[in-house]
Formats: structure tokens, sequence, C-alpha cells
């Protein structure tokens, strides 16, 4: 399947000159990280005082809790109905499929930005809740049911007709066919969806941004006043757990999903 | 089955989300780096609280979060003519003076303030100069900066090109370009506020930023030469960095009265006003102050305070002209569109 | 492939409520909320009375130079990321399974390292004094001066490219993961040069990766308002600033926050629009 053609030596360096480029300013980050220097141009001396001090941050750690809510809110509800909702687009036929899907992939393709803004009017005019954790949860589900339904739909899409078809020709009634045989097989997508939701959300900034409210600052809210104040190296301390944390949980999710069938 | 069940377990627990603090919150919202750490900490051992701070950078960004329907703020900190304008517009709760019996500990210049005679709405916080913080070493060449002319004239700022950093505050860069020309910085006169425009935006070529909040980080990292910013600031940066000095501009300049005041959306009105009178002990106000580096209105601290801080925030340079905003109400729109244009371009 | 029995079960259309409820709640209708409020006239915050004023305002020069320069940057970044990011997708689809998964997984991590405190690591980089400066001056490149590469358009749109870069690669690789490349052995064998093939086999079938990309970095970057806040040193007002401040900020005008707002999500649905389009003409 692999052909022999080589690779020029132009495409390489742009390839190595890409990769220098992405990784620079983390590299950076994770070095400065531990430098015993307050300004992060000037290497002066190792230290691990800056992950000390980010530990006894109290902002930081309530901020990580809110994130953690948040993020646990939105993907609960996210991935349950947005697994629902594939398995009842690609099972109904009914004449208002097609804006159905289109409506439900919609919060893929839309900027944050207005989104993030809408609901701030939405909370702010209309609905009586009042801004905070719950109104932050509240959105970041909305882009998560999207992210679970497609997620979930393609493959729920790519199934084997016949093994639901061989389920149900054993007996099985339509309820358990689904929970014993589809349920089980689209797993993969359903956790790949939530994990993926559970990131986008924890690490969203811009929607949390105008739907915040008092004393509900998740982490990239903080982080944001953290950077605008231009403050220590406890960011990149931070930035560097935030990192390896989401490298370790990806490659997680990664292997998971090859192991299953 | 099961999806119902999770569905209603978490559809239950949500609203809990947001009160997931304890009974007692006092929700603080404030400038960046505008309360010392351990003041908060002491209120809160002390009358088994717990304060949360939520942070703003200009006065019009606290107005247009409250006119957005922030509720839920115990505490704001308003400068004086944005305590003006939130009275006009209704929306801070009436001070029970009762509460704040350590009122009287307000040095007599601040007491009875022009933009609220009785302290009814606000009670006075911490005060300041706006000026400019520079680098010694990088100035030395072409001299210390001694007025906006260092700023706002073309030929002299260009030799800073891309080095100077103006605040991201309305009121108070066009304020700047105003009395640099020599008009009054609450101008409403077109004329005047066009001339002020076209100084903003000779100057803006070289201008690195306009910022209010990470001046004294840039000033520190020597980034920035010349930094439009507020006296405690600079003195902080001073502080880490004993290159960095700080010049109130001979044309003149504002002086602000920073105010604590309560929200009429405030679930927690009483507790504000205990916070309120602990801020204005002595001890309390002068832990404050030394730590900040900003002058406080509390006569009674005055004995307090450590003498490095005293003296170069506490005299006001003689021979000086000082000035306040003023609200404009509804000719603030002239100053948006110019704002605005500067941003824009 | 339809998958798996259809059902007429009317329990089936229980599964799709929530979903479908959750959704016209929470973003249809805070949506027709944006676009009723540019309707209405400007107050503290706003009056209910039907007022064009905001449209009015929104065709003011100062707001249109604004959308043109969040249009000229955002499609900057776009065919920026397309040239950087369709080489890369093709080197990585290239390479044996095991380090194919690797080097996708290295592109993505950044995306994952939290953004903003990328943001804040170029500023780091390029600032006076920063590690850029020191280097152009250890190489006797600079002059006396410390060299600013900060708040400048340019930093602007490094910014942007850096962010949605891995928005472009996705769709790129996932397109050229499928893609069939002894088609392209084909065409070297029917004795076609390397640009050639690439024109005429590789590019029309990666269409659709390319599109999407384009599309999802396009949107994207016009409402960037961080980026040019953070790099651009608040000089450089986008479409996203423009908003956030009408909203959030001063001057207050939610009805031309909101107006503006309605514009950017007609170039959305317009390049929505385009997608589809261009869909219809794939085999």
């Amino acid at each position: 399947m692999m052909s022999t053609h080589r690779v020029s030596a132009g495409l390489r360096l742009h390839v190595v000159l890409t990769y220098l480029f992405l990784y620079l300013p983390l590299g950076v980050l994770v070095l400065f990280s531990f430098s015993a220097s307050r300004y992060a141009t000037v290497w002066s001396g190792f230290t691990l005082d800056w992950y000390i001090k980010l530990f006894g941050n109290e902002r930081i750690a309530e901020a990580f809790v809110n994130s953690l809510i948040v993020a646990g809110g939105a993907t609960a509800i996210a991935t349950v109905f947005g697994t629902a909702a594939a398995f009842a687009l690609s099972r109904l036929r009914f004449r208002g499929r097609a804006p159905m899907e289109t409506l439900v992939s919609l919060p893929i393709v839309m900027p944050e930005l207005v989104q993030g803004i809408a609901l701030l009017l939405l909370f702010a005019l209309v609905l009586p809740i009042e801004l905070g954790l719950a109104t932050i949860t509240i959105a970041h589900s909305v882009f998560g049911i999207a992210y679970v339904a497609v997620l979930v739909r393609t493959r729920l899409d790519g199934l084997d007709p016949q093994l639901e078809e061989a389920a149900r020709d054993l007996g099985a009634s339509a309820r358990q066919a689904f929970f014993r045989v589809t349920l089980p097989l689209i797993m993969p997508g359903v956790i790949g969806g939530a994990l993926l939701v559970f990131t986008l959300s924890f690490d969203d900034f811009v929607i949390a941004f105008f739907v915040t409210g008092p004393g509900a600052s998740t982490l990239p809210i903080e982080i944001y006043s953290m950077v605008k104040r231009g403050v220590t190296p406890e960011i990149n301390a931070l930035a560097t757990l935030i990192l390896f944390g989401s490298i370790a949980l990806i490659a997680a999710a990664l292997h998971l999903q090859r192991r299953t069938v | 089955m099961l999806g119902r069940i999770f569905i209603s377990a978490v559809l239950w627990a949500l609203p809990f989300a947001g009160m997931a603090a304890p009974a007692k919150t006092l929700h603080l919202f404030n400038w960046d780096n505008y309360l010392n750490p351990q003041v908060a900490k002491d209120f809160e051992k002390e009358f088994g609280v717990r304060v949360v701070e939520d942070k703003f950078a200009s006065n019009e960004d606290l107005l247009a979060k409250l006119q957005a329907g922030a509720g839920g703020y115990d505490l704001i900190v308003p400068s004086d003519y944005a305590v003006r304008i939130l009275t006009r517009l209704g929306l801070l709760a009436k001070l029970d003076r009762n509460n704040i019996p350590n009122l009287k500990n307000l040095s007599p210049r601040f007491r009875s303030p022009a933009y609220d005679r009785g302290h009814d709405y606000s009670v006075p916080y911490l005060w300041g100069t706006t000026g400019i913080g520079y680098s010694r070493k990088g100035t030395a060449a072409a001299g210390a900066p001694r007025g906006w002319d260092d700023v706002f004239n073309p030929d002299k700022a260009k030799r800073y090109r891309g080095r100077i950093s103006m605040l991201n505050d309305m009121r108070e860069t066009i304020g700047a370009a105003l009395i640099y020309r020599g008009y009054s910085p609450n101008s409403t006169n077109p004329t005047q506020l066009e001339e002020a425009k076209k100084v903003l935006l000779a100057q803006k070529p070289f201008v690195a930023k306009y910022d209010s909040e990470a001046y004294e980080d840039s000033l520190v990292a020597a980034e920035t030469m010349l930094a439009h910013g507020w006296s405690g600031e600079v003195f902080t940066a001073q502080a880490s960095n004993d290159d960095i000095a700080f010049v109130v501009p001979k044309e003149g300049s504002f002086l602000f009265v920073d105010n604590l005041a309560v929200p009429k959306t405030s679930k927690n009105k009483p507790l504000a006003e205990q916070f309120i009178n602990y801020l204005l002990r002595p001890d309390v106000a002068a832990k404050n102050s030394n730590f900040l580096k900003y002058p406080t209105p509390n006569a009674a601290a005055k004995s307090k305070l450590d003498p490095k801080v005293a003296g170069a925030n506490y005299e006001l340079p003689p021979g000086i002209k000082f000035y306040s905003i003023e609200d404009i109400d509804v000719a603030g729109k002239l100053y948006e569109t110019i704002w605005t244009e500067l941003k824009a371009r | 492939m339809r998958a798996g029995p259809v059902f007429e079960s009317p329990r089936l259309w229980l599964a799709l409520v929530p979903a479908a409820a959750w959704l016209v709640l929470f973003f249809v209708v805070p949506l027709s909320i944006v676009a009723l409020i540019s309707f209405l006239r400007a107050g503290a915050p706003v009056e209910w009375v039907i007022d064009v004023g905001g449209y009015a305002r929104l065709a003011d020069p100062l707001h249109v130079t604004v959308l043109l320069r969040s249009v000229g940057l955002a499609f900057a970044a776009m065919l920026l990321c397309l040239i950087v990011g369709y080489p890369l997708a093709y080197f990585i689809a290239r390479r044996p399974p095991a380090l194919r998964r690797l080097l996708y997984f290295m592109v993505l991590v950044p995306l994952w390292a939290n953004s903003l405190v990328l943001i804040y690591a170029w500023m780091v980089l390029l600032r006076p004094n920063g590690v850029f400066d020191q280097l152009l001056h250890w190489a006797g490149l600079a002059g006396d001066a410390p060299v600013s590469m900060l708040y400048t358009p340019a930093a602007v749109l490094l910014g942007l490219v850096y962010w949605y870069l891995p928005f472009m690669v996705y769709p790129l690789y996932a397109s050229l993961e499928k893609f069939d490349f002894n088609l392209l052995d084909a065409a070297y064998d029917l004795g076609a040069s390397r640009l050639t093939a690439i024109r005429r086999v590789l590019w029309p079938l990666t269409l659709p990766g390319v599109a999407v990309g384009c599309l999802l970095v396009f949107i994207q970057a016009l409402s960037a308002f961080i980026v040019p806040d953070l790099l651009g040193g608040a000089k450089s007002m986008m479409l996203g600033n423009l908003i956030q401040q009408r909203f959030l900020s001063v001057p207050q005008d939610w009805p031309l926050g909101a107006a503006v707002a309605v514009a950017l999500l007609a170039v959305v649905g317009a390049g929505l629009v385009l997608y589809y389009r261009l869909q219809r003409t794939q085999p």
C-alpha cells in the first residue's frame, strides 16, 4: 500500500520547520517554568518554586475545580443527549430530518464569540438563570451535543446492519438490541466524543468569558486574567501541567479506541 | 432507563453547581491587584466568611458588566465619576452608616466628596495620581520625561517608538491629550476634543500598546520605556526594579479616588458593609496601603504607614494642577467616538 | 449505507427530543435574540423600540474599516494555514501507520495545551529583549536598539495562524489519509510531472478536506478577539474586539454589537452555502 515515492528535501525541511514553529512556544513555556527568574526572558537557575507556589494558589485551585464541574456537567448532558439524537437521526425517516441534522451540527461551525454573546443575552434578558457555573455548563453542553452527535452518527452509519438484525432474529427486543449490541459497538465513538467534549469544555475561554458570573471563574478565565497581568512563571508551571495532563488523557483515549472493536 | 436517571441526576445537580460556595461569601468586583491578599485572608478568618474576588480593568468595563445584568456582586470599587454614573443609573444600594462607624477615620480632605456628599452610596478606599512611569536608564540619553509633551510630541515620542504604553482607558487617555493641549480633561467642546483626537492619532504609530493591566510588568521587564500609568502600580514596579521612576506630568494630571460601593442586586449587604468597616480600621488600611503602594484616605492609618511608602506617594508634587474625572453624562458619546476611531484606525 | 433496521416505533422520537429541545432553547432562541437586538434602539443597555440605528452605525466608515481588516487578516490566516498545513498533512499521510499517528498527535498537542498560555508564550518570545530579539542581536542582524515584533499586525497574523493551524490540518489529514496514493504513482507511470500529478490528481480529490479546513479557519479567525488584543496591543480592532467591546466595555452599544454579530453570521452562512455547493459538484 505504501509507495516508494521519495520525499523531497524541501518537504522535509518544511515539515521540520513547521513542527519547530508549533513547539517553540511550548518549549519556552516548559523551560521557563523551571527558571528562577520572575521574568521569562532570562534563565537564572533551576527551581521548582513555581510549581510549589502553584499548588498553594487558592484561586487557581478553585478555578480548576470549577472547570471540572463545568466540563463534567457539559460532558454528561452532551453525551446522553447527543448519542440519543445520533441514534434517532440515523434510524428515523421523517421529513424534517435534513434540517434537523443541520441544526445538530451547526454549533460546531458557529463562531464561539457569537454563541457566547447570544447566550449572554438569553440569560440577561429572557431566562432568569443567574450567570455562573450553571450558565457556562449549559453553554458548553450546546456545542458538546453537536460534537457527540456527529461523532456517534459517523460510527453508527458505519455499523454492519447484520449484527443488529441477527440479534433481532434471535428474539431480542428493540431495546435489548440497542443496549446489548449497538451501544457496545458504538461505545468507542461515544467515549471518544465524551473525551473530546470534556477537553473542549475544559479549555474553552471565549464562551465562558461571556456567560460567567461572580465567583464562577473557570481555569481559562483565571489564566486570561493572569496573562493580561503578565504575572509570574506560575502560569508556565500551570500550562506545563495542563499540557502533560492533556497529553496523557488523549493518549489514553486513543489507546482505548484502538483496543475496542 | 439508565439514560433518564442520568439526565435527571445531572439536571438536578446543575443549580447546585452555581451554589458551590458556603452560605456566607462576599463577592468582590475589584481592579486587578487592588486588595492585599493578606487583608482578605485576615477578614475571612476573623469573620468566618469567604471572600471571592473578580477583576475588571476599567470603570467602563465595570459599568458595562453591571448593566449586562451581572447580579451577585456584593461589593464593587468604582472611581469617583463612576460612583456618580452608577447613582444616576440607580444601580447602587444606599449604605447603612450605622454599620460603618469607622467612617470617622477618614481624613477631612476625603469626607463629603462632590460625587457623593453624604457617603450615602460610597466610601473612599484608596487614592492616587496618574502619571508616567519610565526607565531611568532608558531615558537617560534624551532626558527623563517631565510631562505629557514627552509622550505626545512626535519629535520626542519617536525616540521611543514601540516602547510606549498608554492606558487602555478612554477617559484617562483622551483626558491626557486634552490636558496636553491646555484644555480641561472633562471638556465637552467638540473642537477641543477634535484636537485631542489628532494628538492621539499622531501618537499612535509610536505606541506599542494600550494597556491598563500589564504595564507594570512591561516596565520591569524593560519592554516599555514610557508607561502611562497609575501611581501605585509604578511604585510597585519600582520596588521590583529600582531603575523605574514615576513622574506626574507638569502640565497637569488626574487625581482619582476609588471607592467601595454596594450594588443594589447584592444579597449580602450587611456583610459588605462589615467589610467596608473592616477596611477602614487604621491597621488594616495601613497594611493594604503598604502592600499596594497607593495612598489611603484614612487619617488614623497615617502613623502605621511604612515610611518608605508614605513619602513619595503622599506628597503631591507642588505647582501641578490636579483634575478629577467628572461624569459628563450624554456628552460621553463624543469621547466614545474618538476612542473607537483611535482603536479602529 | 444505512445501518440497522429502520424503526417506526414512536418511542424512538423520544430520543431526539432532549437534544432538539435543548438546542432550540439554548442555540436557536439565543441567536434569534441577537438578531432581534440588532433591530432595537440603543439604551442602557437597550430600549424595546424598533430602530435600525444599529445597522446605520455599522455602515460607518470606521466600522467598515474594522470589517475589511478582519476579513483581510482572516483570509491571510486561512491561506497561510493552507500553505503550511497541506504539505504537512501530505507528509504525515505518507508515513507508515505508527509514525503517522504519532506525528498527527503531535500536531494536535498545542491545541490542547491551552491556547491562551501559548499566546502568552509568543508574547514572551517576540517582545523587546525577548528570545527572538536576543537571537537577532546575537546573529548581528539587528541594530543597537531592541527590536520588537510584538504589537504589530504581523504578530496578530502569526498568532492567528498558530492558533488555527490544527483546524486546517485535521480535515486535510482526514482527506489525505483516505487518498489512494497509488493514483499518484499511476500518474507518474503515465509520464506526468510532479506538478501535474498534484494539480490534476491529488488536489481535486482532496478538495473536500481543503474546503472544510479553509471554512473552519476563516470563520474562526474572523471572530478572533483575544489574539488581536494580546498580540496586537489592543491597537488594531477586529470584528471580535468590536463585538466584545460593544457588549462588555466602552462604548456600550448592544444593537451595533448585535448587528456586527448578524453580519458575522451572514458570512458564516455564505461560507456554508459555498461549501455545500462545492460538495455537490464532487463525484
